[in-house]
């Protein structure tokens, strides 16, 4: 058992450690003394639990434990105030009695304020991740640091930083509400959302997806979707994730490269997934309002998770989600999706209107898909001699070797009767 | 990464015996904590074993069906957890936090699924230079 102690702290430290922190911040007022705190916590749990014995409620432990560091702490503190004093006081009666201190009732909010806290807008985006995978993921600064393939020091530099930053600010430990709740609300979710590419897509590295870190950011949007109920973005967001998640499996062949979503085996879906997915965007759509570009997203995905074969596809669905997403998300690559969408549902027309219509503004200039998508509506419309100059410009731009192979390929091989893939 | 947390079967649960409304109410608590720390991938109990079946196959692959119950209650199973946890060590704390206690004796099984990351081997070096396009492909639904 000692020896298992340590992997016992650790694992207690991933479930409790975000509940601690936010438990003690909202005793003392301060996000960052309060880590301090739960960070002494732990340090006291590696020295103890391998001589003792690991408790038998070993969350509750870290929390007294914590907590009577705050109440010293608390009692030590020159400006001891009257108010602390009989918070101190009561404190410690109630945790003598082994009464539930007062504050676990409202545990919920605190968990969202230090999620608020953890993706400040005065901190850079970094360092909201890096907080944000400490505090409330209760990931070690080692992990982060493997996670996102930078040295264990950055990390450690990057959170000190973050801390110092937070500290200077005094900014209230509440949740945000009204107007600021709005504002700073997409802060939150483009965090939680950077986490997920960077599993699901990896920036860096040799592995191109990192299921860990997936899995980290699908448990954070969980968190906050229990958290704040009501926001149907939240939702949007998990559902976007877990409908993602949900092809992990079937987007990597045998040999290791990606499968492009058309060509994917569909009975390695994760059908778990799909369902949360889809049960999370049911929860967006059912509190009606307006979706925002996370929900619109996650509905486009649903059109996918929901057909069996390629062909089932409701491309007429998709194409007016894109719609809707140009409109509140507008971007040149969202514009890209809709001609492709448009093509798909509408015929390779209309697709190949938009397409020109994007080439015209030059924003997507370089860019190989932009090329490769033309010459997909080209090849359908039966020109075949300029679907193959498109499919040889977008073999020049792309920087992939795979990729341009299967483009030159393309622009060799192309006739009318070739068959069409989005 | 994922796990099964599969329930044994006891006298009680294969006599059909409902759990008591305390007991169902700690459960439903429990069950809370587990969604709300978005651990819970999902759950559920199963239907005592006279109600199910068994599906033997023999050398050649005949089908001969076996109807329940079945004698072994240690050996069966009653319900089952799937829940995502970043350990072998954090799946057991939780499942520490199960509301047993019920009035009779009761084990579970916590077993690891198989996932993507099982399937390392195709991880290669060579897979670096495609993180261009997939990032792109990140931004387009139609990716993968």
């Amino acid at each position: 058992m000692p020896g298992d102690a340590r992997h016992v702290v650790d694992a207690v430290w991933r479930m409790e450690s975000a509940r601690v922190i936010s438990g003690l911040a909202r005793m003392v007022r301060d996000v960052p003394l309060a880590e301090d705190l739960a960070q002494e916590a732990l340090v006291a749990a590696l020295e103890t639990w391998p001589r003792s014995g690991v408790p038998d409620n070993p969350g509750a432990w870290l929390m007294a434990t914590a907590r009577n560091r705050a109440i010293d702490l608390m009692r030590r503190n020159a400006r001891l105030q009257d108010k602390t004093e009989v918070m101190a006081r009561d404190l410690g009666i109630a945790m003598a009695a082994g009464m539930a201190p007062p504050w676990e009732e409202g545990i919920g909010d605190d968990l969202l304020a230090l999620v608020f806290t953890c993706c400040h807008p005065a901190l850079s985006r970094e360092a909201r991740v890096a907080l944000t995978l400490r505090m409330v993921g209760g990931l070690k600064t080692e992990e982060i640091a493997r996670a996102f393939l930078v040295e264990s020091r950055t990390v450690g530099q990057r959170i000190s930083r973050a801390k110092k930053t937070l500290s200077e600010l005094h900014a209230p430990f509440a949740v945000p509400e009204g107007d600021e709740l709005d504002e700073r609300l997409p802060g939150v979710l483009e965090v939680i959302y950077l986490i997920f590419n960077e599993g699901y897509a990896a920036t860096q590295g040799e592995q191109w997806m990192r299921p860990a870190l997936v899995e980290d950011s699908l448990r954070l949007g969980r968190v906050l979707a229990e958290l704040t109920p009501r926001e149907a973005e939240v939702h949007g967001l998990v559902a976007l994730m877990e409908l993602q998640a949900s092809r992990m499996r079937a987007r990597r062949g045998r040999d290791g490269r990606p499968v492009l979503l058309m060509d994917q085996d569909r009975s390695r879906w994760d059908l778990l997934l799909i369902g949360r997915g889809l049960r999370a965007l049911d929860r967006a759509e059912g509190l009606g309002g307006a979706l925002g570009p996370y929900a619109i997203q996650a509905a486009i995905a649903a059109c996918h998770a929901r057909a069996r074969t390629p062909e089932a596809t409701d491309w007429v669905r998709i194409a007016a989600l894109y719609d809707r997403l140009s409109e509140v998300s507008p971007s040149p690559v969202v514009e890209l999706n809709r001609a492709v969408a448009l093509g798909m549902a509408y015929g390779p027309e209309a697709g190949l209107a938009l397409v020109e219509a994007i080439e015209a503004t030059g924003a997507l200039e370089g860019y190989h898909l932009l090329p490769s998508a033309r010459g997909e509506m080209l090849e359908r419309l039966g020109r075949a001699e300029e679907a193959r100059a498109a499919f040889a410009a977008a073999a020049a731009l792309t920087e992939n070797e795979h990729e341009r192979a299967v483009l030159l390929a393309r622009a060799g091989a192309t006739s009318p009767g070739s068959r069409a893939r989005p | 990464m994922r796990f099964m947390v599969i329930v044994k079967a006891t006298p009680d649960s294969e006599a059909g015996v409902m759990p008591s409304t305390e007991d169902l109410a700690a459960m439903g608590d429990y069950n809370e904590e587990l969604a709300k720390a978005g651990v819970m991938l999902g759950g559920e109990g199963l239907h005592p074993s006279s109600a199910g079946a068994r599906v033997r196959f023999d050398a050649e692959g005949r089908a001969t069906v076996v109807d329940g119950p079945f004698a072994e209650t240690k050996e069966l199973i009653a319900g089952y957890w799937i829940l995502q946890a970043s350990s072998k060590d954090e799946v057991l704390e939780w499942v520490k936090k199960i509301p047993a206690g019920t009035g009779q004796p009761s084990e579970v099984e916590v077993r690891q699924v198989y996932d993507v990351e099982d399937f390392g081997d195709a991880f290669t070096p060579e897979l670096a230079e495609q993180d261009a396009r997939i990032r792109e492909q990140a931004e387009s639904q139609h990716g993968s």
